[in-house]
């Protein structure tokens, strides 16, 4: 079980990775995610969003960025090795309706998790607007993906090495700007990347969903590891989300949060790459 | 005098029939050997020993044999206890775990765990001679003693032959483990579904290795697979699948729901999002389950890294998480509860055990707000005085706040462990199931819903509650779906 029977790397540090897990792909929606560890025993427990499914080979779509212990862990797993195991669907799936126009935002990793909901969207009838950023031309992922599900795309480096030299708030705010405006604003990506997303769509009250990523611990609303203020309440990203209405998540609050085992964190990792280079593996 | 000699003399005096109810309460409780208060602050490994035989039969002796045997009014199960302690007398140990496992299919669990000082041992006659529970016979320490025993050599129960009907186990812990086992007894096809990637529930995720060796939840799972009971992890009922495709396409006749009470409760104060908060099921799955205690060390899962614990609560997770909080390394751990000592929840075992360890008692004393600095970073914890007042509804002395009285305690975390309520994944993914307003699912006496086919015990139906209470209606349960399942086509 949890079998990988595709790997590819599509940046630096960005893997994709199709894995065996046939409950979970039939299933799951656009906008859940999966508790995954790299080993049964005393492995990390973290949450990656599912990227997309195939019922019939029963596998799902994890891409994820290698940024710690854990990640790392995953990256260097083969076709035909095993993830420790895979646990969900979890979360709520994100709204689908036809609102009309939708303009779809995604920040470097954010593009992943970003790409099923704007299926789903483009499916119930919208038209699809899709920013996507990246810090440069390298690090942009599923474009060709995101070509095939948008009306329009418009594609921003922070060095201009591909497309227009801007930030993701700058097209999206001229796009606010239009008459008519757009009905909804989905933003992914890292947490302040949504944050000045929808203090853009604020100004323009344009409604703005985002999919936050605390980090978790078992995903299924028993720890409260992972809550968030949102309109001045508490609530679970892992049950009550991860899809909240980004113009009411106290994201400040919620960036500490995150930030809760940097130091640990840094540890692990450099423990991790140390072991490795000593054995002599990659 | 010395244990084996006073045994001895107390044998002797059996076998002339001259062993009188003086000789009995001469011999005095026998104290439980535990790990060194100090030694043990940093270690994990279980604090209380075990009796040795002679312990063993010396406490047994001390029980009166009395014919109205109020101890089995106590016991939530009915487990017969003055039979089998009569059987440790005897020296017959094997006996003695037979006549328990006729109630009770988690002895060495029980043993351990359950609250007997207000269950069995509240009605031994020899507490209530000496008008002290502490004085009454150690039932619930003879009882693991003999299920330690039995460790090497485990019987699996026989099982009927097949029904080719499917029963549904929701969730691993205590009362789902023995609704498997009974349902299984009787030939169905069981088959249980944990959400975790490691069966145990509450059990291996809560109660902590120091208090229960996750060896011994272990052997109680492996025993269920060894009677053909199948165990699918990671399987969230709600979202893998809901009950209503396990009943409608999967084939599953019976459902039994042991999900447990899995919702942490707040207090809903100023801090609580402060970076070093915590729910007591969040610290003490990553320093139990997860093995934070271990990080770096095999294990991945970080925890904080606290010089000054604060715990909120009373009862025995607020134990286990200041116990817990001592064992990886805080300076000081201060436990703050609003009532005093003698009306806490926890076991006195419990207690005892946190105040040999160095735990702060903070009675009578409750937060206000937490403290952070600019980092979002906790800082200290802002507590009221209270003092007791008029008795509430309850008859207990009401905790009334003393104005003024407000003060800092210095801490870098704080625990929150003031209960647990309902896990709401459940009740939104199954419509026709019904609620109460608390969360808990509403049952008839025995077990069942409001759906047919579907029962359910334990923590999700009583609320939190212990490990006996969730196993007595895990048999209650089962029999019903035995019955129901029995005449169903």
């Amino acid at each position: 079980m949890y079998k990988i029977v595709l790997k590819k790397q599509l940046s630096e540090n960005v893997f994709l990775m199709d894995v065996e897990a046939p409950l979970v792909a039939r299933a799951q929606k656009a906008g859940q995610f999966v508790i995954v560890s790299p080993e049964l025993d005393a492995g990390e427990r973290i949450p990656l969003t599912i990227a997309g499914a195939d019922k019939n080979q029963s596998t799902i779509r994890l891409i994820f960025q290698r940024v710690g212990k854990t990640t790392a862990q995953l990256a260097n797993l083969e076709t035909g090795q095993s993830l420790g195991y895979v646990a969900g669907p979890l979360g709520r799936p994100a709204h689908i309706e036809k609102f009309g126009m939708v303009v779809c935002v995604g920040g470097g990793i954010g593009i992943a998790p970003l790409l099923p909901i704007a299926t789903a969207m483009k499916d119930a009838g919208n038209k699809i607007i899709s920013i996507l950023g990246a810090r440069t031309r390298e690090l942009l992922i599923l474009e060709d993906d995101f070509k095939t599900v948008s009306d329009e795309l418009i594609i921003v480096t922070d060095d201009g090495s591909y497309g227009q030299k801007a930030l993701v708030t700058q097209p999206l705010e001229k796009i606010c700007q239009r008459t008519p405006k757009p009905n909804l604003a989905v933003a992914i990506g890292p947490a302040v990347m949504m944050k000045f997303c929808c203090e853009t769509t604020k100004k323009y009250n344009v409604p703005t969903q985002v999919s936050l990523n605390t980090i978790m611990v078992d995903g299924t609303g028993m720890c409260g590891g992972c809550r968030v203020e949102v309109g001045g309440k508490t609530k679970f990203v892992c049950v009550d989300g991860p899809e909240f209405d980004g113009h009411q998540v106290n994201f400040e609050q919620m960036i500490r949060r995150m930030n809760a085992y940097k130091d640990l964190e840094k540890q692990a990792m450099e423990q991790y790459q140390q072991h490795k280079c000593k054995i002599g593996l990659k | 005098m010395d244990g084996k000699k006073l045994l001895q003399e107390m044998l002797d005096k059996k076998a002339k029939g001259q062993l009188k109810a003086k000789d009995r309460y001469a011999i005095g409780p026998q104290n439980m050997p535990a790990q060194d208060e100090q030694s043990r602050r940093s270690n994990v490994k279980e604090v209380a020993l075990g009796y040795t035989e002679t312990q063993a039969h010396l406490e047994a002796l001390r029980c009166l044999q009395c014919p109205t045997a109020p101890c089995v009014e106590g016991c939530p199960v009915r487990i017969q206890i003055r039979d089998f302690i009569a059987a440790i007398v005897d020296g017959e140990f094997g006996k003695a775990l037979f006549i328990i496992k006729e109630n009770s299919l988690l002895p060495a669990v029980c043993g351990r765990v359950c609250p007997q000082e207000v269950q069995c041992q509240e009605k031994c006659t020899v507490g209530k001679k000496y008008k002290d529970v502490a004085m009454s016979v150690s039932i619930g320490r003879l009882e693991r003693y003999v299920a330690d025993l039995a460790k090497n050599g485990i019987n699996i129960p026989a099982v009927a032959p097949a029904t080719g009907k499917k029963v549904a186990v929701i969730g691993s812990g205590p009362g789902s483990i023995v609704a498997a086992a009974d349902t299984r007894r009787a030939g169905h096809d069981v088959t249980i579904l944990e959400a975790f990637h490691k069966p145990g529930g509450v059990m291996v995720y809560g109660i902590p290795e120091f208090r229960l060796p996750k060896a011994i939840v272990q052997e109680e799972i492996d025993v269920l697979e060894k009677m053909g009971v199948k165990i699918v992890c990671n399987f969230i009922v709600g979202r893998t699948r809901t009950i209503d495709e396990l009943m409608k396409e999967d084939g599953f006749d019976a459902v039994y729901i042991g999900v447990g009470a899995g919702l942490p409760k707040f207090m809903n104060i100023p801090g609580e999002h402060l970076v070093g908060v915590y729910s007591a099921n969040e610290y003490l799955t990553r320093a139990n389950l997860m093995k934070a205690y271990a990080f770096g060390k095999g294990a991945d899962t970080p925890i904080a890294i606290s010089k000054k614990v604060a715990v909120l609560g009373g009862g025995n997770v607020a134990m286990d998480s200041a116990r817990m909080a001592v064992r990886l390394g805080a300076e000081k751990v201060y436990l703050v509860y609003r009532r005093s000592e003698v009306e806490m929840p926890a076991r006195v075992e419990e207690v005892h055990h946190a105040k040999e360890e160095g735990v702060i008692f903070c009675t009578l004393q409750n937060p206000k707000r937490i403290l952070g600095n600019d980092k979002g970073y906790v800082v200290g914890i802002e507590n009221l005085r209270y003092e007791l007042g008029e008795p509430d509804d309850s008859g207990r002395r009401r905790p009334v706040e003393i104005p003024g009285s407000e003060f800092t305690l210095d801490v870098d975390t704080v625990i929150v462990a003031i209960g647990n309520g309902a896990n709401p994944l459940l009740q939104q993914t199954t419509p026709s199931l019904q609620f109460n307003k608390w969360g808990n699912i509403i049952v008839d006496d025995n077990c069942k819903t409001s759906l047919e086919g579907v029962y359910a015990g334990g923590d999700i139906v009583l609320g939190a509650a212990t490990v006996i209470l969730a196993m007595g209606q895990g048999r209650v349960a089962a029999a019903a779906i035995n019955n129901y399942l029995k005449n169903k086509k």
